[in-house]
């Protein structure tokens, strides 16, 4: 019964993911590339999101609108709200990442010819991905373990469903605590281990990203 | 008795033998050179001496004490010796002066002032008193080396170790450096540096080693390596080493 | 859509709850990791590997399941903590835990010349760390430091759900009670975000402070 609730951590974390790369994507290169005014803005989007807590957020989301009478499914409303906060590391993972390429990649793609928008796509693009993923794999065990947080908005994932056990069962109640710190022990780790092998296979020889810095070797 | 005795050291890295059986010894006062081409062990060699890499086998005496015994205080003994680093090696986080004074302070445990004194003194001596409240990212290399120099003196040791001092160095800034080396050969300090500077060798050197293939191929006076090397290939190097670098004063 | 300012005391107390336990379990988290950054650093085998591991599992498990175990499993073993020591502890241990990371990298981040010059002048192993690499060590961890400082903060929020009355928790009952959830829970995010900016900008005034030029950075020394 708890790894059907982990299940639906599982799929959580996979759509606020996949929202938070869209999004984030967009404001990295919004800051980067966005001139004065949608840079500041993407920046202060990304600020924003980040010191917000994730609690709040949430809340925020799935209380807020019923407000006005609209009513959103935890689901949704925790994957908007932790899929745009994670857009919001996100982004700064993928923009630190923009920033490290030289800048002599985009003077070698626009002396050849390149419109602006071909460079980035053809050449800052691919490499700035792979430098991310040291940097996105630490958002990714972030995110992994924040799933639980919708607990708080109801949904029907794995905490929730060890307080309904330990409601009825008190005495299984740190057992079941247990359980559930060691199974997001092993998806912590599997996750890790599965980034670490795409991280090999996108290898460049080369280009490297080293924690908290870049370096070309 | 001499000051150091080094006695058939052997040091292998990495399943490669670096050192194959080194032996030699150091009069108090002398300077001696050692040269080679890179990669031959000469660093190592340092290292072993005063066991920051301890050798495989081997001996290593200093003023009658042996380094190499497992038993010794090798703290106390290490404070003897001056070990001045091709890479300086100054504590970043502390200015010039209280780079050179924490050697007599925390080790030798003198007293603040008398340790402020003598590390001004010393700071003086390698011509950067104005400079004892700059932080080594503030030096320039040459500044730095000295300040290097200027702290192993502060331990008043019993000789100095230098390991290619001046190889990190822009050229402009060599001099400075060799300045005070030179400077300190002729007050007497003993000293055993490596290095690839033919000048400073064959002015101040009371004898050069020259090392290859962890073995020391010869030995002798400037005078004797420069005009008549008994081995062909220290001519050889010599030779070549002298087109490259030239003179320096 | 009427947003009652007689709220804002209230929820004035709960911010100032807020700041008790972030502060509380960071100075823990502090203590707590530098011991377990030494242990891994310079304890052999018995002291690296026990603390590596503490470090794996705080780190590898979600923050809230740590709480409500603290709060609500151990009870089912017999130990019991008031609502705020679980709360500071739970989140302590788990600070501590990347704290530990974070000073150990900051210690390896001194370059080892360094430490071989010091052993070369005869310092002992204990006379180098103590003089040459801790204190460095100390100034470069502070930037993480003061990332995590921020982090708690806004982590600190999960106590609402061990019945805590911090800011979150305020907030929730005002809203719940009052059915105004969207201009509350929109005003106790502006009291996060001004606390978070209010925050940083204190720290980068002390890391202006502390700063050694060249400390810790790429170039030679």
């Amino acid at each position: 019964m708890l790894l059907r609730g982990v299940r639906i951590n599982i799929e959580l974390l996979f759509a606020l993911l996949v929202l938070g790369l869209l999004v984030g994507t967009l404001v990295a290169l919004l800051q980067v590339y966005g001139g004065r005014f949608f840079g500041t803005l993407a920046s202060g989007y990304a600020w924003i999101f980040r010191s917000i807590p994730a609690i709040v957020l949430l809340f925020l989301f799935y209380f807020g609108p019923s407000e006005f009478g609209v009513d959103i499914p935890p689901f949704f409303a925790a994957t908007l709200a932790l899929g745009l906060r994670s857009s919001a590391y996100q982004s700064q993972i993928f923009r630190g990442a923009l920033q490290a390429i030289p800048h002599g990649q985009m003077m070698a793609a626009r002396s050849m010819g390149m419109t602006r928008i071909r460079a980035i796509r053809l050449i800052i693009i691919p490499q700035a991905l792979r430098i991310s993923i040291a940097g996105w794999s630490n958002e990714f065990s972030s995110v992994v373990k924040d799933t639980t947080l919708a607990y708080v908005v109801g949904l029907n994932e794995v905490l929730r469903r060890v307080r309904i056990i330990t409601d009825r069962h008190y005495d299984l109640a740190m057992l079941a605590y247990l359980t559930v710190a060691l199974i997001f022990l092993l998806l912590t780790y599997t996750g890790n281990w599965g980034l670490g092998r795409l991280e090999k296979r996108l290898r460049i020889p080369g280009l490297q990203m080293m924690r908290g810095g870049t370096r070309e070797a | 008795m001499s000051l150091l005795i080094v006695k058939d050291i052997h040091k292998t890295y990495g399943g490669i033998e670096v050192l194959k059986g080194v032996s030699f010894s150091l009069e108090q006062g002398e300077t001696k050179v050692v040269i080679g081409p890179s990669g031959t062990g000469k660093s190592t060699l340092l290292r072993c001496i005063n066991r920051l890499s301890p050798p495989n086998s081997g001996h290593v005496w200093l003023d009658g004490v042996e380094v190499t015994d497992a038993k010794a205080n090798i703290n106390a003994l290490r404070a003897e010796m001056g070990f001045v680093f091709q890479s300086f090696n100054l504590f970043s986080h502390l200015t010039a002066l209280r780079n050179v004074r924490i050697g007599p302070l925390k080790v030798k445990g003198m007293s603040k002032d008398a340790a402020t004194k003598l590390a001004m003194e010393e700071l003086e001596r390698v011509g950067l008193s104005d400079k004892a409240n700059a932080y080594p990212a503030q030096l320039s290399g040459g500044q730095k080396q000295r300040v290097s120099i200027a702290r192993a003196l502060a331990m008043s040791p019993k000789l100095i170790l230098f390991d290619e001092p001046t190889s990190a160095l822009d050229p402009e800034l060599i001099g400075e450096v060799l300045t005070v080396m030179i400077d300190l050969a002729k007050d007497g300090m003993t000293m055993l540096v490596v290095t690839h500077e033919m000048g400073f060798a064959r002015s101040v050197a009371d004898e050069i080693i020259f090392m290859e293939n962890g073995v020391i191929v010869e030995q002798g006076t400037p005078g004797e390596m420069f005009a008549n090397p008994k081995n062909k290939r220290t001519g050889e190097f010599l030779h070549k080493i002298n087109e490259l670098y030239g003179e320096t004063d | 859509m009427a947003f009652d300012w007689a709220w804002l005391p209230l929820l004035a107390h709960g911010l100032i709850l807020t700041l008790e336990i972030t502060v509380t379990c960071i100075a823990f988290g502090i203590a707590l990791g530098i011991v377990l950054a030494l242990m891994r650093v310079y304890g052999g085998k018995w002291l690296s590997i026990p603390a590596s591991i503490y470090i794996q599992v705080f780190r590898g498990t979600p923050l809230l399941v740590q709480l409500l175990m603290v709060y609500y499993g151990l009870p089912s073993w017999g130990i019991s903590f008031s609502a705020f020591t679980s709360g500071v502890l739970a989140l302590g241990l788990n600070t501590a835990a990347y704290q530990a990371e974070y000073f150990r990298g900051a210690i390896q981040a001194v370059k080892s010349g360094q430490l071989l010059a010091a052993r070369s002048m005869g310092m002992s192993m204990v006379q180098a760390a103590r003089y040459i690499v801790l204190p460095q060590a100390f100034r470069i961890v502070i930037p993480s430091w003061s990332n995590e400082l921020i982090l708690m903060l806004k982590y600190s929020s999960i106590v609402f759900s061990i019945t805590l009355l911090d800011l979150m928790g305020v907030g929730k009952r005002i809203a719940s009670h009052n059915f105004r959830y969207f201009e509350v829970y929109i005003v106790v995010a502006l009291f996060y975000l001004a606390l978070v900016f209010i925050i940083t900008q204190l720290l980068r005034l002390l890391e202006k402070k502390v700063h050694i030029p060249g400390l810790g950075e790429t170039a030679e020394s």
